[in-house]
Order: C-alpha cells, then structure tokens, then sequence
C-alpha cells in the first residue's frame, strides 16, 4: 500500500521528503503492535483468502441485507440542540494531519458520472446557489467514538434530481482527490435519506480542509467512513463499487 | 445400558447450550478487541485476549488495528447467540420449562440455600433448580437482555434511538455494553466454578444422559 501512497504522492507533486515522512509514520504505527501473539491468528481475514475469511465475509454480506431491512427511509438521526456541537472536531484520517490536501475551491469541480443525464462538472458556487439544509448529529466513529457536530450542504437528494440520476440505481459511489485516492459507495435508499448531504459548512462556516474542504459528504444514518472527504466524483451504478475500508473487510452498509 | 440413564437435558437444551457458548466466546474475544480500538477506560485488553485474525497481518497492509476482522467475527457470531436465545426462549415458554424450574424464587430460600452452600452442604435434587441456582440464571437473564438491548443501540443508533433513550443513546450504551459483559464474564466465573466443584454434571451437558444413581443429586430434566 505504501508503494501506491507513494506513487499517488508523487504524481500529487509531494517531494521524497514527504513521502519518507509518511512511510516512517506508517512504520512507527505498524511497529506498535509487532509481535502480539493472536487468538485465531491463522484466520487472516484481511487478506479475504481463507475459507474462514470467505465465510465471515459471506455473513458480513448477510448483514447487509438485514441493515437494508431495518433502514427507513424517514426515520430521522436525532437531532441535538447547538449547545451541544464539539467547537474542535477530532481529526481521523488514514494521513496524517501534515498529508491533508488543501484543494482551492476556486479550481475544485465536482463531477456526476454514470448512470446520470448531465455530466457537466459543478463549481463549488453552483453548489451553494442550491437549495441547503444543517442538522445537528451525531458522528459515529466505526472504531467506537462519537461526538456531535452540526453539517450543513446540499442534500444529495436534490444533486441527484439536479443531474437527472437514475435514482432507481442501486448505488451512489464517491471518489476523492487524497492521498489515498479513497472510494467509498452507499445504497440509492440512503443516498436519498433526507439528511444525506453535499457538505459545505460546519457550525455555520466553510469546513476545514482537515475536515474536506470544499466538499465532503455527511450522512448522519452511517458510520463515519461511509462519509468521505474532498469528494470530486459521485457516481450512479448497478455495479458495485466496493470502497477503500470496505476492501479491507470492514461492512459495507455500515448504517447507524 | 443407554436406556436404563436418565435423560437430564433434552437435546434442544444441549444444542442451545453450546451455541450460545461459543457465541459468547466469540463475541467476547472479538469484543475486547473493538474495545481496544477506543478504549472506554484507561486500559487496553492484552491482544492475546482477542479474537479477529492476526492484526499484524492488518497493520502490515493497512495500517489498522485487527479491527475489520473483530469486527466481522462479532457481527457475524451475534447471530449464533441470537438464534440460541431464540430458539431456547420459545422452547422455554411453550414447554413451561421457565415456569416449572425458575419460578418463584424467595428471599428466603436463596438465604437458607446460600447458608447451606457455604457450609457445604447444599443438595442437589435432579430436576430441581434450588435458589442460588435461580438466582444466578436471573441474573445471566438481566446481564444478556441488556447486551443484546445495548448491542442493538450500538449497531443502530438511529433506527433504535428510543431504546437508545432508555441508556444515554450511543455513548451510556457504550457503558452498559461493558458492564453487561462484565455481568456474563462475572455468570461465566460462577457457572464454571460450580461445574468444576461438581464434575459429573459437565457429562450429561454433552451426553444428555447420566447413570440413575449419579442423576440422582444432579440438577437437569427430568425426561
């Protein structure tokens, strides 16, 4: 993986001084836990190659549909008086806070592709001419923490009506512009969920580009990592698109 | 031979039984390792504890924690404690297994049966749960709804956020997702003491049979 980031950095105009600063972090964190001994360690399931893999993955798969089951449509996340939004938002990213890239809004587009009618690129000023929408929620981390927070954007409901998605499609993809070019991809039913949304704004001020800047998605019904950050493309398929965690084994639909 | 032993458990009793055992066990293992990935308080659990693959392997190809794989393992072993549990409460009630061997249970019998224990001397009648027996199902009964209440507020926040109420939402259900295990690890401790200060009851929790003299101060079903 590393090669890639590396690869990836370089083609982003990072010089070798940056990339041997991320490769030494990475080895510093691998380094932590070498030599734990492992309950089941023969079942690798990051590798998907076992048969004990395959399975967990099969029921993961299984778990998926049963989330599906238990989405609704109009059940709303809840929602949290103002008093309550974190001022300083933790930072979690698989880069460092030194390998966040700072796009300019001015020269950043966002692209719809797939199964869309209009695939003319959006400025980040077409983008907030449409009509908004913030919810106070809670952000839940797929590690264990979570802390309120109030979002505000376009919701993704409305972009997708804007570019002519079919929305009978199964699947909304998003792909972003970091180092790690990360991918992530949700179900058309949550894609549409009222509270998904293009976001622009945290506590009433453009994000952070730590936070994504200028777009990340925000979808208050899932996990944090189905919500990605510096997205530039979305796009409408019946393929499955997979995603960069998901691909590791984390579940797919991930819903709250 | 065989047909001359008294049926203590019924197979159904058995199966369940070792289902939900092992779902614990897992659920446990891959749970200690979720634990560790935000530790609710200032200590990790030793790795070796855990159960999700090698998180070496994890760390080599992505720099993560193992936490994917505890992740898979608990979601997917969730389903063998929730159909053992299923499957044994609806056998329970329609069998009048619960009503015959659980209820009532008196402040005074668990006294009188607690005193008898702690001088040693505490019988046990096959087909007769006493007291301190009682008390401690009731116990893993309370400690097991409320993992699988704050397992559901912790899986699905939104979709069960009035249960969520009940606990502090997200983060009290957290807690009581930690305490709840600690409740099964502290049942776990006490069960198996007491399989293991009376052996000859372990058998017939696989077998579901014993010899008629040895049934005869065991606790179980009688057919």
């Amino acid at each position: 993986m590393t090669t890639g980031i590396e690869r990836r950095l370089r083609e982003g105009g990072l010089g070798k001084g940056d990339v041997a600063n991320l490769e030494r972090r990475l080895f510093l964190r691998h380094g932590l836990s070498f030599g734990a001994l492992t309950l089941l360690s023969g079942c690798d399931v990051v590798t998907n190659t076992g048969p004990v893999d395959r399975f967990l993955r099969m029921i993961s798969g299984f778990n998926d549909g049963v989330q599906a089951a238990l989405f609704r449509a109009n059940k709303l996340a809840p929602t949290f008086p103002a008093s309550m939004v974190a001022p300083e938002f933790r930072f979690n990213a698989q880069y460092g806070l030194d390998s966040v890239p700072v796009l300019n809004p001015a020269t950043w587009r966002l692209t719809a592709s797939g199964l869309v009618a209009n695939k003319q690129a959006w400025t980040l000023e077409q983008l907030q001419a449409l009509p908004q929408r913030a919810d106070i929620t809670r952000h839940v981390c797929v590690e264990g923490w979570s802390m309120i927070g109030q979002w505000g954007g376009v919701p993704l409901r409305t972009f997708l009506e804007r570019v002519g998605a079919d929305l009978s499609a199964r699947y909304v993809g998003f792909y972003c512009d970091d180092p790690i070019s990360y991918t992530t991809s949700i179900d058309m039913a949550s894609a549409l969920h009222p509270q998904t949304i293009l976001c622009l704004t945290y506590a009433g001020k453009p994000i952070e580009p730590k936070f994504g800047a200028p777009m990340r998605v925000k979808i208050p019904t899932k996990l944090g990592f189905k919500q990605p950050k510096f997205v530039t493309e979305i796009r409408v398929t019946n393929d499955y698109p997979a995603g960069y965690w998901e691909n590791y084994g984390y579940n797919w639909f991930a819903g709250l | 031979m065989k047909d001359k032993d008294i049926v203590l458990h019924p197979r159904i009793v058995r199966i369940t039984h070792w289902t939900w055992a092992i779902g614990v066990l897992l659920l446990l293992g891959s749970g200690l390792r979720i634990y560790n990935s935000e530790p609710l308080f200032d200590f990790y659990i030793p790795t070796w504890m855990t159960i999700g693959g090698s998180n070496e392997a994890a760390n080599k190809l992505h720099n993560d924690f193992g936490l994917a794989g505890a992740l898979l393992w608990h979601f997917a072993a969730m389903w063998l404690l929730i159909g053992s549990l299923l499957v044994f409460t609806v056998w329970g009630f329609v069998t009048g297994h619960f009503r015959k061997k659980y209820l009532p249970i008196s402040a005074r019998e668990v006294l009188s049966n607690a005193t008898d224990f702690l001088h040693g001397r505490l019988a046990h009648d096959i087909g007769v749960r006493n007291a301190v027996q009682k008390l401690l199902y009731a116990f893993a009964i309370v400690a097991m709804l409320l993992m699988l209440l704050s397992g559901l507020v912790l899986w699905k926040p939104v979709q069960f956020h009035e249960l969520g109420l009940l606990m502090g939402q997200y983060e009290g259900a957290r807690y009581v997702h930690f305490f709840g295990m600690i409740g099964i690890v502290l049942f776990l401790a006490v069960h198996i003491a007491l399989t293991l200060l009376v052996p000859k009851v372990l058998l017939p929790m696989i077998t579901g049979r014993a010899p008629p003299r040895a049934a005869s101060d065991m606790p179980g079903e009688r057919p």
